[in-house]
């Protein structure tokens, strides 16, 4: 039975979902949110601010905030003016009618779960993995896609952090509370992490650096118990024994829900139009990390999805 | 519904795991873990669903860190089912509802 059509329809509720929530159901169009389903590996309600520490940069929170709890907060606003929040995640979309079709479970169900005049893409992006043997296998067992969920187990023991962004750097710092030792491995000799980042890195003595380095092999049966870095300059490799590993080597967006339906860049992220949230399809809006491989930011993130709300809101006047 | 749920503790947790009768599911959490949240409302649906089958415990990693080293719990969210006591199946990472009851069938 297709439910009533509903006026906005939001698939993803990371920061830029769960704005584009509280902005439209304040404007009375009743959003529903398809959140999605619990993860480790950021893909989950709330988005990657659920695996993620300290949040100090999000204005407003002169202490810090912890990004769980930011993410709670943005969901029980959302909720307050009335956002419909369903823990489920979309299957299949059909942007090819109006109104438009999105299915959440079996996608090859004759009748979609949801009909929407408009909707608002916010499905973020995810962390990558190495890609190696043994990764996926060890996972929970040492390998760790969730520095805030794991890092506690790691006490007095000797971890690395793969990778040369915030992200990594933030991780590495935030390990040392537990770890004896982290090394940051990152496949260059400079870090790409914001100044304030590094210099906290560079001045904590538990952190070490292995530069030009990168992971070629994860070892270990039952549990991790080390990784094989080879040098990106010369070729050699060195076995380097950790019991923990956290990789924070960049992300990819979650598009292949709309393979086909929205244009996409080469590396896979939503086109846009610029200075707006319109995506190529009419009444389809795109907002957050899911078409920004730029900026990637939880306030950016928010900031595009009151966008994506404005003008949807807009462009469903248009329509009446 | 959360009352289905047991709240372990290092003093309680060999007996309450022991001695029962139906396999336990054992939720190795804590507070500081984003994950673990979200399953939390996810287990109570389940403990209610299918009471007298399965009885589900959740044990605070922080509160009973020598339990959590015992199973070599390097991750949380973990489930481990228990049964006769002894640890059955091991479920690492936050999942949906039908994932986890797809993980859990042989038990309930």
């Amino acid at each position: 039975m297709p439910a009533d059509v509903r006026d906005v329809v939001i698939i993803g509720s990371g920061p830029a979902g769960l704005t584009a929530a509280i902005y439209t159901a304040r404007a009375n169009l009743a959003p529903v949110v398809l959140e999605g389903e619990p993860s480790s590996t950021s893909d989950q309600p709330g988005g990657q601010l659920m695996l993620t520490t300290e949040v100090e940069n999000f204005p407003g929170f002169p202490e810090g905030v912890m990004g769980p709890q930011l993410m709670v907060n943005f969901r029980d606003q959302a909720e307050r003016f009335g956002a419909q929040l369903h823990t489920v995640k979309a299957s299949r979309v059909d942007f090819g009618q109006r109104p438009f079709r999105i299915w959440v479970g079996d996608p090859d169900a004759p009748a979609p779960t949801w009909l929407a005049n408009s909707v608002i893409v916010s499905t973020g992006a995810q962390s990558l993995m190495l890609g190696l043997d043994n990764e996926t296998r060890l996972i929970g067992h040492g390998v760790s896609t969730c520095a805030t969920c794991d890092g506690f187990f790691f006490r007095d023991q000797e971890i690395a952090v793969v990778g040369g962004g915030d992200s990594a750097v933030e991780e590495a710092s935030f390990l040392t509370k537990f770890a004896s030792k982290v090394t940051i491995i990152h496949r260059r000799d400079e870090l790409r992490a914001s100044k304030i980042m590094q210099d906290r890195a560079f001045a904590n003595d538990k952190i070490e650096f292995h530069w030009n380095g990168q992971v070629s092999e994860i070892i270990g049966e039952d549990r991790l118990e080390g990784v094989v870095v080879t040098d990106t300059q010369d070729g050699s490799t060195e076995r380097l024994d950790v019991s923990g590993l956290f990789v924070a080597i960049g992300h990819k967006p979650n598009t292949d829900l709309f393979d086909g339906q929205l244009d996409r860049k080469d590396n896979g992220y939503l086109v846009t139009v610029p200075g707006s949230s319109r995506t190529n399809v009419e009444g389809v809006f795109a907002c957050g990390d899911v078409q920004d491989d730029y900026y990637r930011q939880a306030i950016t993130a928010a900031g595009s999805g009151c966008m994506a709300a404005i003008d949807a809101e807009r462009w469903l006047e248009t329509q009446h | 519904m959360a009352g289905l749920i047991t709240t372990l503790s290092d003093t309680t947790f060999d007996e309450e795991v022991g001695s029962a009768t139906e396999p336990v599911v054992v939720d190795f959490w804590a507070e500081w873990c984003g994950p673990c949240k979200m399953i939390a409302p996810i287990l109570a649906e389940i403990a209610e669903e299918h009471e007298g089958s399965l009885r589900i415990g959740k044990l605070n990693v922080d509160d009973a860190p020598e339990i959590a080293r015992r199973f070599e719990v390097m991750s949380i969210p973990t489930l481990i089912v228990f049964k006769d006591g002894e640890p059955a199946k091991r479920i690492v990472g936050a999942k949906g509802k039908a994932q986890l009851l797809d993980d859990l069938a042989d038990f309930l």
